[in-house]
């Protein structure tokens, strides 16, 4: 086959690619678009099997099977509540995969002495982003699995630090491209692993979302760069739609949290929390108001229009099934339920729609912050749920407040407001929440998940 | 080769032999207008589905398991070899994982009866 007909193939992948986020717009036609993804991989797959450079095919249906066999496996067992650590764990492979196949290319172009200037420093960028890909998607995995501390690590002299390995790395490149020197290149990825370990540790566990996001787009970087030195078009194209999706959702979660992108790359965000002292004292002495489940069982009851604003806490609880049962039981009552996800609920874009629809909660109940944000005033009851800074009023108020100007979800507006807590800790970000002590709030204490279990029970019989 | 020769060879190649666009120029004008592609398509995602988003596009980042596949069975050496298994390997994982996670994630969106 002609080079011709190969790029004619791989721009039928990458059109597939297109068409299968393009479905994405919509959850009908989501599935659809999945399917043409899937169909655009093969393709991509199988046109491959016939380049000259394929000269037997037992290894690579070996390294296929076997990836098969793990990928398969674990997408069919994980815990939905877990996405962002997969994710991250996903994107961890994508970055070390660019890295090999760039040391590999290398080596081989060498072996044939097809080796260029230009090749060169696309094998530089490639093992480059690749390595700071894989390191930064590990140490995000650990935070995100709570393997390391989500707490930011913060040194003196940190962005010195990592200003003085990308210098030096950028120099060994240019010694790696000048010279054709192997061991430069091998330096440069180790450092580059170092590189992405040191980016990713000062950033805290608030700022994950953006991290996840981020990474994404660094691994679709990696596989353009990759694309390059192969001069794969469909690898350029489908890193340049990753790279693009990445940075988009970065930007959304960046204003939704009314950060700056560099802030949350500097990071340090969160450092003081937990240091000892108690950001709730102050709301404890100013007293809140606790709530029976039975009071928010009458006043939902009577209720007609009830929203429901579930946070990463009632993930943890795994309350979402018991959350649907209320709401059914409101709904046979004739109440009208909505829920309100704030773009960063959760730990990364999205995770809390997917664990609602995980508990057959109809997505066309569940509206973005934007959506609902006007309805709150005309709301009887806002029930929150395991959230917390996303509902923090002094976001629009508090100067003082490390949230302030971060866009919030307006349930303080409701006429009652019923935020079920497991104890009066600070929120993700550590920060002092004064919607606990508002004249319309109470606070219903206990296990997320019990609670709701609680309030559906009673709601049946009332 | 030294430096200056190095640069030489290299605009040579990236020039082209001025009848044909050179490989990286034409993945150059690939990759740019492949990012206003992606630029339009993503911000047309719904929301409601950002997570499924990451999941795919964790998926097709996979594709870069062609760049191990060409390097795997090209018989230039063990190592190249090795390295070649090892990144099909782990974008093998990154596409049947991706794709099946987005599947299974998408089969729970469902409209209200």
């Amino acid at each position: 086959m002609s080079a011709d007909v190969f790029a004619f193939f791989y721009l039928i992948s990458g059109v597939l690619f297109t068409l299968g986020l393009k479905g994405l717009s919509h959850p009908e036609s989501a599935r659809r678009g999945n399917t043409m993804a899937m169909l655009g991989m093969g393709i991509a797959i199988f046109t491959t099997l016939f380049d000259p450079n394929v000269k037997g095919f037992f290894l690579i249906i070996l390294a296929l099977a076997i990836g098969a066999v793990i990928g398969i496996i674990i997408a069919k067992k994980i815990d939905m509540k877990a996405m962002p650590q997969l994710v991250a764990a996903f994107h961890s492979l994508v970055g070390l995969a660019a890295v090999l196949v760039a040391i590999g290319t290398y080596l081989s172009h060498r072996a044939t002495g097809n080796i260029n200037g230009v090749l060169m420093i696309e094998l530089f960028l490639g093992a480059f982003i690749g390595a700071v890909t894989f390191t930064g998607s590990v140490i995000a995995f650990g935070k995100l699995q709570e393997l390391l501390d989500s707490a930011p690590v913060v040194f003196k002299g940190q962005h010195m630090v990592n200003a003085a390995m990308a210098i030096i790395i950028l120099i060994l490149g240019v010694i790696f491209v000048a010279t054709d020197n192997f061991t430069a290149l091998i330096i440069l990825t180790v450092i580059s692993f170092v590189l992405g370990v040191t980016l990713i540790i000062p950033i805290g566990g608030a700022d994950m979302p953006v991290v996840v996001s981020m990474l994404n787009s660094y691994s679709g970087w990696a596989a353009a760069a990759t694309g390059f030195t192969l001069n794969n078009i469909l690898l350029i194209i489908t890193g340049a739609l990753v790279g693009s999706s990445g940075a988009i959702l970065s930007y959304i979660m960046c204003k939704a949290m009314n950060r700056s992108f560099i802030s949350v790359i500097l990071g340090g965000f969160g450092a003081e929390a937990g240091a000892g002292d108690d950001p709730m004292a102050a709301a404890r002495q100013k007293g809140v108001k606790e709530a029976a489940v039975d009071d928010a069982v009458f006043m939902m009851a009577n209720a007609s229009k009830v929203i429901i604003i579930p946070g990463y806490g009632m993930a943890v609880a795994q309350a979402q099934h018991a959350v649907k049962d209320m709401m059914e039981v409101l709904q046979s009552k004739g109440v009208e339920v909505k829920f309100a996800i704030h773009p960063v609920a959760g730990r990364m874009p999205g995770h809390m729609n997917v664990l609602l629809a995980e508990a057959d909660v109809p997505y066309d109940v569940v509206q973005e912050m934007e959506e609902i944000n006007s309805e709150f005033s005309t709301t009887d009851v806002a029930l929150i749920i395991g959230a917390n800074d996303v509902v923090n009023p002094d976001a629009k108020t508090l100067k003082s407040s490390p949230l302030y100007g971060m866009p919030i979800i307006d349930a303080y507006k409701a006429r009652l407001v019923f935020i079920c807590k497991r104890s009066m800790k600070a929120g993700y970000a550590g920060v002092d929440n004064s919607l606990f002590t508002a004249d319309n709030a109470s606070l219903i204490f206990g296990d997320a998940k019990t609670t709701c279990e609680k309030l559906a029970a009673a709601l049946h019989d009332a | 080769m030294t430096l200056s020769a190095q640069i030489m060879a290299m605009s040579t190649i990236a020039s082209g032999d001025g009848a044909s666009l050179s490989p990286f120029m034409t993945g150059l004008i690939v990759f740019i207008l492949s990012c206003f592609v992606g630029y339009h398509v993503i911000w047309n995602v719904t929301p409601a589905l950002h997570t499924p988003l990451m999941a795919v596009t964790n998926a097709i980042s996979g594709v870069i398991v062609v760049g191990a596949l060409l390097i795997v069975a090209s018989e230039t050496g063990q190592d190249v070899t090795y390295l070649g298994f090892f990144g099909a390997l782990l974008a093998s994982i990154n596409v049947f994982g991706g794709f099946m996670v987005t599947r299974r994630m998408l089969a729970m969106f469902k409209k209200q009866k």
